[in-house]
């Protein structure tokens, strides 16, 4: 039966997801933007909490899904990403930058959960994991990472560098992505689990940012880093047949929810510009053509149709993947949609608020700058415009560059 | 030209050139070149053949009477609430979906260009739209229909899948369930028991919703035509435009100002003195066979008002029917969508398919992202409104959302194909026409 609106028993989630994001998000979004690289220390209570609703099965950050959770039974099922992606709507309603530095809540976090082996899991039960992908020449074309990992014993030795660690110098460990043989391609790409404290694990600095500057990104480099090989997430062999699949798959669980912190950011610039307008006297009409209405409404009307459509395809996405649809196309829809209108929709907002929006005095001006990312990390805008076409066309990547 | 006029600014006055060319025009428009074999038949067009081919007042109506009493309307109920988000059709959804897909691809999309330039949807085609039952489904069983509950859903789910075989033949077959749809919602049991068995027969009264009137920036809840209370019922005055199948039409409903306090809806038999039609053929949407409705002081029976007046009815048979446009639109992209892929596949330039390059294939992607994003508006407005919740916001959002992006479809998927999706072997050139309807017109189909 189709229905698309959420079901009841998540309401209490997203109830207080929002909670959580008004009252200590939106209170400390201005001060950690002005103090980059300062450790927001209110997040510790907060993620204390988080976890405790985490074990009640109510958690509301990033932190993964399993494949084969919340696997019981027939028919349409409403599931764990469904319930993640509300709650990181929710969260990123209050600020971006204050959820990627959630704690325990990492993208990496979200690897693990997605192709650990249980053993694994259970290993980093609790522990802060962030996700070490891009390097110095490497960012989209992530089959070309330069990072090596060579077995030794039972240890594997890594070597490279890393850059854009969200979360990178916080984080009690990284999840780094380093190939096992470069001649061998995607294929020998492997994720390995690096404790920060590991010898050789080299921070080399902090960035800075356009927006999401409560949220620290690292840059590090691997110096004969040495981790053991139950470190290695999924399978050690190098299956040129499945190629880059298995760690890819990590994509599909977080590319929607990348989409939902598009969503997030935006919905927090239409509800602040809507007050304002109103303020102004300029009243927004669903029913009359948007053309009988001013130019201010009918542009917001445009903006909250795009909103709405990112919105709707992030929850498509999340729901595929909850009844175990294959949702790659889907993921790379809702974060394509989302990613593009969060930034079209933050900066016009700004525009629509004039002197207002574009000062400080307002975090319209911040929103704009913290959805910017949106469209890239995670893969790009043209990224994921690549892996829609490929699928709606039939091309492998060799024929559709 | 003065550098700072604007469009709209100077108009040039007309000197010898313009004077010369006016002449010529004139030439170019008298029958002279033609009794000398100097033009091609063809180039007489199509347009004065369908203007003069309509007639000039209403088609003749079958004699509407009650043949059953009803003690109170009949309607369905509002679905139930279904607690989860879920976007796979009913098992009967899917039936009627299937089937209705197979008569869009075997019984539309094959006349669709004939019609298009024939400005008239085939009798046959429509006879059999009857047989497919599509009305029937919005009418409940009490009244000789299949409807058991509120199925806006359904109704969205019929008008994309016919929108696929083709817009235009699509809305020529659904213009008589947006009537009987509107007499299920609103029309009380005088009106029911009047008007609807004759939509549950054989013999489907063309019949259609006015709601449009033509004139720029027309806004639906600020109408021209006007409506008067008298001693005996009302008097219309005004004139609607873009109705479908108008010259056939038995029946119309139609949208007027009543006494200056807001818009009403009218059930008008087009047998009713001071009812006359013209063609109006138009851009796209051509085989709907589009016509304007002229309403010259024609009086009506206090019987005719349709809901009471109220204006929460009139706003929602508007929604109901932006909500439809939405799926015929949804239905129309994703065949432009369908028919780029196989095309920019087999297209070679260059040495290899032309969808090997960015700049084709992203234009493809963003055709399914936005296809997509229109949908599942689409279906969210439709499914609010069947269980009875709110749907205002999520109407005007999918009009607003498909008026931009399928108008985005049509345009991208000619320039996908060239110039070969400029000329008529290719159906893109129609969608582009079809899609650009989208987003300006109101009424005429209802979910």
């Amino acid at each position: 039966m189709i229905n698309l609106e959420i079901p009841g028993k998540f309401q209490q989630l997203v109830d207080q997801a929002h909670q959580a994001a008004a009252e200590f998000f939106r209170p400390n979004s201005r001060k950690y933007d002005q103090a980059e690289h300062t450790y927001p220390k209110e997040l510790d209570m907060l993620a204390a909490l988080l976890d405790g609703l985490s074990a009640a099965g109510g958690g509301a950050g990033a932190g993964g899904v399993r494949r084969g959770s919340d696997d019981s039974g027939k028919g349409n099922k409403n599931g764990a990403n469904l319930r993640l992606l509300l709650g990181t709507i929710e969260m990123c309603w209050g600020d971006v930058g204050l959820l990627l530095s959630m704690p325990r809540q990492g993208l990496g976090n979200a690897a693990i959960g997605s192709v650990a082996t249980d053993e694994q899991l259970a290993r980093y039960q609790g522990k802060w994991a962030a996700m070490a992908i891009t390097e110095p020449d490497t960012g989209s074309d992530s089959g070309a990472i330069r990072t090596t990992a060579v077995l030794d014993g039972d240890h594997y030795v890594l070597n490279g560098e890393k850059i854009f660690v969200t979360a990178g110098e916080r984080a009690d460990c990284v999840v780094v992505w380093a190939t096992l043989d470069r001649s061998l391609g995607k294929a020998a790409i492997k994720s390995f689990v690096v404790d920060r404290d590991t010898p050789g694990f080299e921070l080399v600095r902090l960035e800075h940012k356009l927006g999401i500057r409560a949220s620290d990104t690292a840059h590090f480099r691997l110096d004969n880093v040495r981790v053991h090989k139950d470190n290695l997430l999924g399978s050690p062999e190098i299956n040129t047949e499945q190629g880059f699949a298995g760690v890819m798959q990590t994509f599909d669980n977080t590319r929607p929810l990348v989409a939902a912190m598009a969503v997030g950011v935006a919905r927090a610039a239409l509800e602040e510009t809507r007050r304002i307008l109103e303020e102004s006297g300029v009243a927004i009409d669903y029913d009359r053509p948007a053309f009988a209405q001013s130019a201010a409404a009918a542009t917001f009307l445009q903006l909250e149709a795009d909103w709405e459509a990112a919105y709707l395809l992030s929850l498509e996405a999340a729901w595929m993947a909850d009844n175990r649809k294959p949702n790659s196309l889907q993921a790379s829809m809702a974060k394509a949609k989302a990613g593009r209108s969060a930034s079209d929709i933050t900066l016009r907002c700004v525009e629509l608020t004039g002197s207002l929006g574009y000062s400080e005095n307002s975090l319209l001006e911040k929103w704009a700058r913290d959805s910017k990312i949106l469209d890239i990390f995670e893969g790009t805008q043209q990224i994921q415009q690549l892996i829609v076409a490929r699928r709606l066309l039939g091309k492998s990547s060799s024929e559709l560059k | 030209m003065v550098a700072n006029e604007g469009a709209g600014g100077r108009v040039p006055r007309r000197d010898a050139m313009g004077s010369a060319l006016a002449v010529l025009n004139r030439l170019a428009g008298t029958a002279v070149l033609d009794r000398f074999g100097l033009r091609k038949p063809v180039e007489r067009g199509v347009y004065g053949a369908t203007r003069t081919g309509f007639g000039a007042v209403g088609a003749a109506s079958r004699t509407f009477a009650a043949t059953q009493r009803l003690t109170k309307p009949q309607r369905l109920p509002a679905a139930a609430d279904r607690g989860q988000f879920d976007l796979t059709p009913d098992d009967e959804q899917q039936l009627i979906r299937s089937t209705v897909v197979e008569f869009a691809a075997e019984q539309l999309r094959p006349l669709a260009a004939e019609a298009d330039t024939a400005c008239t949807a085939p009798a046959g085609l429509l006879a059999k739209a009857t047989e497919l039952g599509v009305t029937l489904v919005g009418v409940p069983e009490q009244l000789g229909g299949l409807g058991t509950e509120r199925s806006a859903v359904t109704g969205v789910l019929v008008a994309e899948a016919m929108a696929h075989g083709d817009m235009g033949l699509a809305v020529a077959c659904l213009a008589p369930s947006a009537v009987s749809t509107a007499l299920v919602l609103w029309g009380d049991e005088q009106q029911q028991a009047t008007y609807l068995p004759a939509f549950v027969g054989d013999d489907v009264p063309a019949a259609a919703l006015a709601v449009q009137e033509p004139r720029a920036l027309f806004d639906p809840f600020t109408l021209h035509t006007k409506a008067y209370r008298t001693a005996g019922g009302f008097v219309l005055d005004g004139v609607k435009s873009l109705v479908p199948r108008a010259a056939q039409a038995e029946l119309f409903i139609v949208a007027a100002d009543l006494d200056g306090r807001g818009p009403a809806l009218f059930v008008v038999e087009s047998s009713t003195a001071g009812v006359g039609v013209e063609s109006e053929p138009a851009m796209g949407l051509r085989a709907a066979g589009m016509g304007r409705l002229r309403l010259d002081q024609v009086a009506l029976p206090a019987t005719a008002l349709l809901g009471e007046g109220s204006s929460a009815v009139y706003a929602e048979c508007v929604r109901l029917s932006r909500i439809a446009w939405c799926a015929l639109a949804v239905g129309t992209a994703q065949a432009v969508l369908d028919y780029v892929i196989p095309y920019v596949n087999d297209r070679v330039a260059f040495g290899e398919p032309v969808s090997h390059r960015q700049g084709v294939a992203f234009k493809v992607a963003d055709i399914g992202i936005e296809l997509e994003g229109m949908r599942l508006l689409t279906y969210r407005a439709a499914s609010r409104a069947e269980q009875g919740k709110s749907y205002a916001r999520e109407a005007g959002l999918a009009r607003r959302l498909c008026a931009e992006k399928g108008m985005l479809i049509g345009n991208d998927g000619v320039q996908l194909l060239g110039g070969h999706g400029f000329v008529k072997e290719h159906p893109v050139e129609r969608w582009y026409r079809d899609l650009r309807a989208i987003g300006l017109v109101e009424g005429s189909v209802l979910v």
